[in-house]
């Protein structure tokens, strides 16, 4: 699993062992630190944190960059090095921003039988987006080939953020989605 | 009260007959109304947390012969006998007091598979209920559920309903006055199929990259966070409340002999009424496709089934009489599984069901064993060059040649699980595989299974 990563909000190269100016950090709200000294509390070893912590960073953040995973090491007083290792081990926490309504569509067998794979085109089509690809130039989608979410029996499911599944779908169904996502029936990413 | 889904469902949970004797519902109760979860239906409705109280005035051992009496095997996917899995666990002694933990795994991520999600949707207090039952059993202090990162909206509605049970005394500081504390936490995952192995979903559980452990040691000796933990997948926990509702000896009535109990298989695919059917085991495969499933969804002929999610061997059609229990479907020469039943019809082409599959294997695969995770992207290189139009027929001996290097070489399944689909493809199938390297195209005429959209 390799993940490219987007380079740090600062343009100045660190020297190994530098560390950025408090000022420039990206930070956490009192909130967030909050929240995440309650999670860690609750498990036998702060370690178990992070996973929640990273969702947090997301959520707070928008996406989980290099700066989000050195302030969940403060946060939880654990190495980077084991952040960033989680952080790119798991495929849901998206490495470079997304657009405001990330469109997770599954491909996977079950649903590829259904014309999951043409609705996926047809997603692509309709966003202008290409899985994996960024968000479209008005910055609204952003598409991702998903591996299976647990809908076989209602294929093609997409997932919009967040969001409770959409199933059964086909073209008529995907203007639907995005008309409700543009008129904010559904959650914003990370809101 | 919260809102947590006012989609409309479009699955379906039920059939004709089901509820009777014959069919009995014991998982699906309520499913598909959406106001069904909450605790005061749970408790109205569905004989909810009696069997919890039962279990608490039982002998905690007791309570494992019963589950180990009701003969209910894993339905995560190994099919391992629940009630002696609970028996491993070791019990305190005067010199030694263990902290020990029940971890749920609701990772669900087989393709095919989608019966956790109902019950997390439908009757989440069933499972914590389950739970609470396995803490008791096991003397456990905590209990986590580990539910994959997509279904936020499930893990609101758990996490809602736990804190129900606590309210109403289930859960906390001394349950029903019996002196014993429990507690539950949801463990969030962040999209990893091998999370949902076992020691994988620990080191996820810990907070770490959920890379598969060595065994030995087994969870039961050092599981979470270095303790003796078991786990079991939401199917099974959520099935424990039943058992000690109706007794095991009971429960052991349904289905067939050393394949107890009802289970929910997921039926997907080209099939005319796809969703869930929670059967009692043993019953043929094509009575689940064709008699509950109504057949082929295409009008066209089926001509492979995969009998226990993706990672189970296909079958094809003389196999179709193959009763639907751990032991029969693997004497058939496949597995049972998760019980996720995908019905493919003739006009679909298997290169390209195969490479899509192996295609999901060498995404997810985790990196930690090079057999799987270099054979598997291999495979799916050699895959993809047969279905663009380049293969060679040297490439079917050299994909066979790779998955005798994969299967029983790596720490965990996963190798294993992408070699039964690939294995047993190219031998039923053997014939496509060849027009496709000979004549550059599909032998059939079915839909693209595979996205053009530059991805990959």
């Amino acid at each position: 699993m390799n993940h490219s990563l987007s380079p740090e909000t600062t343009d100045q190269a660190l020297a190994p062992g530098e560390r950025l100016p408090r000022s420039q950090r990206t930070e956490f709200s009192p909130e967030a630190i909050a929240e995440i000294h309650a999670i860690a509390a609750s498990y036998p070893d702060k370690l178990a944190a992070t996973l929640p912590a990273l969702h947090i960073a997301q959520r707070e953040f928008g996406f989980v960059s290099l700066d989000a995973m050195k302030a969940v090491a403060r946060a939880l007083s654990i190495p980077e090095a084991h952040v960033f290792g989680v952080a790119s081990f798991y495929t849901m926490y998206q490495k470079k921003p997304v657009g405001k309504f990330h469109l997770q569509v599954c491909t996977n067998i079950c649903c590829a039988l259904s014309g999951g794979a043409e609705f996926l085109e047809k997603v692509c089509e309709k966003t202008g987006c290409k899985p994996g690809g960024g968000p479209s130039p008005d910055g609204l989608w952003s598409v991702e080939e998903a591996e299976c979410l647990a809908s076989c029996g209602s294929a093609p499911v997409m997932q919009v953020n967040a969001d409770v599944y959409d199933e059964n779908l086909d073209e008529a169904r995907l203007a639907e989605i995005m008309k409700a996502c543009e008129r904010g029936e559904y959650r914003e990413w990370a809101k | 009260m919260a809102t947590f889904r006012t989609k409309p469902d479009h699955q379906r949970y039920t059939f004709e007959g089901f509820g009777s004797e014959k069919y009995p519902n014991l998982m699906l109760r309520g499913a598909g109304d959406l106001n069904n979860w909450p605790m005061a239906t749970y408790v109205a409705k569905h004989e909810g947390y009696m069997a919890a109280k039962k279990a608490l005035q039982m002998e905690p051992v007791a309570v494992t012969e019963e589950v180990k009496t009701s003969g209910i095997r894993g339905r995560g996917g190994a099919g391992f006998p629940a009630g002696l899995k609970w028996s491993f666990m070791p019990k305190d002694s005067s010199d030694r007091k263990f902290t020990r933990y029940v971890v749920c795994n609701g990772d669900e991520g087989e393709p095919g598979t989608f019966k956790d999600r109902a019950i997390l949707e439908y009757n989440p207090h069933q499972l914590i209920e389950g739970m609470i039952i396995a803490g008791w059993a096991m003397q456990c202090q905590t209990g986590f559920i580990y539910i994959r990162g997509e279904f936020l909206w499930l893990i609101e509605k758990l996490e809602y309903a736990i804190q129900e049970a606590r309210d109403a005394g289930y859960l906390g500081k001394d349950i029903l006055g019996t002196g014993w504390d429990f507690d539950l936490i949801v463990h969030r995952g962040a999209g990893a199929y091998i999370c949902g192995e076992e020691t994988a979903l620990l080191n996820s559980l810990e907070g770490r990259r959920g890379e598969p452990r060595v065994k030995p040691p087994f969870p039961a000796a050092k599981g979470a966070f270095g303790q003796p933990t078991t786990i079991n997948n939401v199917e099974t926990l959520a099935a424990v409340p039943a058992i000690l509702r109706m007794g095991g000896a009971e429960y052991a009535k349904l289905g067939r002999p050393k394949n107890t109990g009802t289970r929910v298989f997921c039926l997907s695919g080209h099939v005319k009424r796809p969703g869930l059917y929670e059967l009692p085991l043993g019953l043929p495969l094509d009575f689940i496709m064709n008699d509950l499933g109504g057949g082929s969804s295409t009008g066209r002929k089926i001509k492979a089934v995969i009998p226990g999610g993706s990672s189970a061997p296909v079958f094809s059609e003389q196999e179709f009489g193959t009763l639907m229990d751990f032991d029969s479907v693997r004497d058939a020469g496949s597995m049972a599984g998760s019980g996720g039943i995908i019905m493919l019809d003739e006009d679909t082409c298997m290169v390209q069901a195969c490479l899509r599959l192996i295609r999901f294997y060498a995404h997810e695969s985790c990196g930690q064993c090079t057999p799987c995770r270099e054979g598997c992207n291999w495979m799916e290189m050699i895959l993809h060059r047969i279905e663009h139009g380049h293969g060679r027929l040297a490439d079917l001996e050299l994909l066979e040649s790779i998955t005798p290097n994969i299967a029983g070489k790596t720490l965990c399944p996963l190798g294993d699980a992408a070699c039964g689909p690939m294995d047993s493809m190219l031998k039923k199938f053997h014939l496509e595989f060849e027009h496709h390297i000979t004549h550059k195209t599909c032998l059939v005429s079915g839909h693209q299974l595979l996205a053009n959209v530059g991805g990959h």
